[in-house]
């Protein structure tokens, strides 16, 4: 189990290096100067050049390179153009309202999925499965920019039911101890401002989670499917188990092994979702910052925030695979 | 004769598919003797597996018992609550299958799974059940079974597995064991072994064994009692020696005809020539016309009475108890010469066992 953990974080080295190397080059092609981003559109060449020198941007692409590398090794992902404040310390700041967000979907996704992928299961063909894919196609294909901005009107603006937008009430005066929304509210003791962090969750979970949502259904149901057609679940039935037994012990626990690397894989796919959901939740986590940072032309800061996303991503889906094994004894002990 | 603890009457299992109504079992009998081995042969498809699995009432969408009743010494299993159903699973009847490699859970270890079963038939603690499984284990010849016990069935090989498919099914002490083709997807020395150890335990719990085989070499050195089932249909019953000595039914002694001389077991069924009818288009007559030595002309017309040919001998076929054509007017002209030729061939092997029977004084009684 170790060495398979040792050969999985080695293998994730060269994925790294490759994504830095192609992020390097796509950033620095991209047209627009830095240097002119910061001073505005009427600054003299001169200070433009000055900067530019400053920020290391005069010296040969393979020297900018080596020298990010550099700092990143060091574990400096460097700091901003723009407010001069480095991206671990805004990032530490941020990223709890993102994990926040991304969970709260993965909750949904998850909670909702897998009963729901059962249930569709359980009758294929039937009209309770055509309900159900109705409803992943519909989370699968609606962008969530259009969910979102719906979901707000309806819930928040028009029917008042959930805040719109924001991760609490400003004017709870809730004191940001860990930046986690929900915790901060616990340590203040407050039980409406633990309903409030809660409440504005909502509406951008659902909005972030409905891809994720629609492919753990989809997949819950083929994976249900298929193993209720193996030789091993007639074996259980065989034994005189009851249907219910038969269903969560000999089919779950099989069913959950693609469930469980879709849901891995789908931390992907919320991180580039939080992007978008963050801006229209006027969420301050991290997705957020990248918007900005890209109008910004913050180089660094969009650089090295793609790249901790990629961290993120390869860690989760370790983590996921160690579950999978961890689940699967034919992967164990391989 | 002893007992009968399984008895099967008009048993039919259809399937409704897209292509039609396949009628998988169709009006099967068969009766199982108390500690009696009763072998069930016939070609791939031809309802034997759909058959043990109407008896332990697990058939699935889109097939349906349809008729029939299933008494287990005199309680009718298809009149059961599914609860009540369940209660017989497992327990007075167990089952074990062909695929030895797919038919145990892959994410529980062997001793879980046998300890599974015990506890639910028994009222005892897991820790009891667990250390009977490991009993059970040591009991069907596996070695070292403490270890085993804590092993994932990945870990064992094929015939490794199918013992411990044994040992799930003998945990329960259950009075009628179906095994369905248990030795097939084995390699030969294995498959010895399984049925060795399937008679040993058979002897030792005095249980009856529904055995399913397309094997006759199987057949012969298990059964008590054979039923030879033909597209759905049971077309010959009798005791394996009546059955190898003196089978009636054409397809019986094709099946015979296709099996190595003694001594030389296995046999494979497809020597007969021709295929098994479609299911969703059966033709009007017998079943077995297209492909049988002896076709007469009747034989395509209306389909051959299910008549006791000897006591205990029962088969469906127009043929005479004897084995020859029922009466001359019978026979069509045009396929008099053809019909008359095959059934030479037939009766030339036949012939010998014509005699025996005649001295039998069982001929034209
Ligand atoms: N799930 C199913 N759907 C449709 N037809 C089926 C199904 N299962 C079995 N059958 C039909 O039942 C017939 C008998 O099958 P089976 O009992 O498995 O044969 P075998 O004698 O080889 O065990 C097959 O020929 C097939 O046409
Ligand atoms: S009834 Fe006719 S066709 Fe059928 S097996 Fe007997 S002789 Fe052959
Ligand atoms: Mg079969």
């Amino acid at each position: 189990m170790l060495r398979y953990i040792v050969r999985r974080v080695l293998g994730a080295i060269p994925v790294l290096f490759g994504l830095s190397v192609i992020l390097f080059l796509f950033l620095r092609l991209l047209p627009g100067n830095p240097a002119v981003a910061i001073l505005g559109q009427h600054a003299t060449p001169q200070l433009v050049a000055q900067i530019s020198s400053s920020l290391g941007l005069d010296k040969p692409l393979y020297v900018q390179y080596l020298q990010y590398i550099w700092q990143l090794l060091h574990g400096n992902f460097g700091a901003s153009f723009v407010d001069g404040r480095t991206v671990a310390s805004t990032f530490l700041v941020r990223f709890p309202a993102t994990l926040e967000l991304t969970t709260g979907a993965m909750i949904f996704a998850v909670g909702l999925g897998i009963p729901l992928g059962r249930l569709a299961a359980r009758h294929p063909n039937g009209w309770i499965d055509g309900a159900v894919t109705a409803l992943s196609l519909f989370g699968i294909s609606i962008p969530i920019f259009v969910l979102g901005y719906t979901l707000v009107f309806i819930f928040g603006v028009e029917l008042h039911w959930l805040p719109a937008v924001g991760q609490i009430d400003p004017r709870l005066n809730v004191n940001p101890v860990t930046n986690f929304s929900i915790i901060d509210a616990i340590l203040s003791g407050n039980v409406n401002a633990v309903e409030d962090a809660v409440a504005h969750l909502i509406l951008p979970s659902i909005a972030l989670g409905s891809i994720p949502l629609a492919i753990v259904t989809r997949i819950t149901r083929a994976s249900v499917i298929d193993v209720s057609n193996e030789d091993y679940v007639r074996t259980a039935r065989a034994k005189g188990l009851t249907e219910k037994r038969v269903d969560d012990r000999h089919i779950m626990r099989n069913a959950w092994l693609p469930v469980t690397t879709v849901i891995g894989l789908q931390v992907g796919s919320l991180l580039a979702g939080a992007v978008i959901t963050e801006t229209v939740f006027v969420w301050n986590g991290v997705g957020s910052w990248v918007v900005q940072a890209i109008e910004n032309h913050d180089l660094i800061v969009v650089q090295s925030l793609i790249m901790i996303f990629a961290i993120i991503f390869l860690a989760v889906n370790l983590l996921v695979d160690i579950g999978y094994a961890f689940l699967n004894p034919r992967i164990r002990y391989s | 004769m002893t007992d009968t603890l399984l008895r099967v009457r008009h048993l039919r299992t259809y399937f409704w598919t897209l292509d039609g109504i396949v009628k998988a079992v169709d009006g099967v009998n068969m009766d199982i003797g108390t500690g009696r081995t009763l072998g069930v042969v016939g070609e791939s498809g031809c309802g034997k597996s759909i058959t043990a699995l109407s008896i332990m009432r697990l058939i699935e969408r889109p097939g349906k018992i349809v008729e029939g009743s299933v008494d287990l010494d005199r309680t009718d299993l298809l009149k059961l609550s599914e609860s009540e159903m369940r209660e017989i699973r497992g327990n007075a009847i167990s089952m074990i299958f062909q695929e030895p490699m797919t038919s145990l859970n892959p994410v529980f270890t062997t001793g879980n799974q046998i300890a599974e079963a015990i506890r639910l038939h028994a009222d005892i603690g897991a820790r009891e059940a667990e250390d009977r499984a490991v009993e059970m284990l040591r009991k069907v010849g596996i070695p070292d079974p403490e270890r085993r016990a804590r092993q994932y069935p990945h870990e064992m090989s094929g015939g490794m597995r199918q013992r411990v498919m044994i040992a799930m099914a003998l945990s329960t002490y259950p009075q009628l064991l179906i095994a369905d083709e248990p030795t097939t997807a084995l390699d030969v020395t294995i498959q010895a072994q399984i049925l060795e150890l399937m008679k040993e335990l058979r002897e030792e719990r005095r249980m009856s064994i529904m055995l399913i085989t397309h094997d006759l070499g199987v057949i012969a050195e298990m059964a008590d009692d054979v039923v030879v089932m033909y597209s759905g249909k049971v077309v010959e019953t009798g005791d394996v020696f009546t059955i190898f000595e003196r089978p009636h039914h054409p397809y019986t002694q094709g099946l015979l005809g296709s099996l190595p001389r003694i001594g030389q077991r296995r046999g494979r069924l497809r020597v007969i020539e021709g295929v098994v009818p479609n299911p969703l288009n059966l033709p009007k007559g017998c079943l077995f016309a297209r492909r049988c030595p002896c076709v007469m002309p009747i034989c395509e017309q209306t389909p051959p009475p299910f008549q006791e040919v000897h006591p205990g001998q029962v088969s469906r076929c127009w043929l005479t108890p004897a084995g020859t054509t029922p009466a001359v007017g019978m026979t069509a002209p045009a396929d008099v010469a053809e019909a008359e030729a095959a059934r030479m061939t037939i009766t030339a092997d036949s012939g010998r066992q014509s005699a025996t029977a005649a001295q039998m004084g069982e001929v034209g009684r």
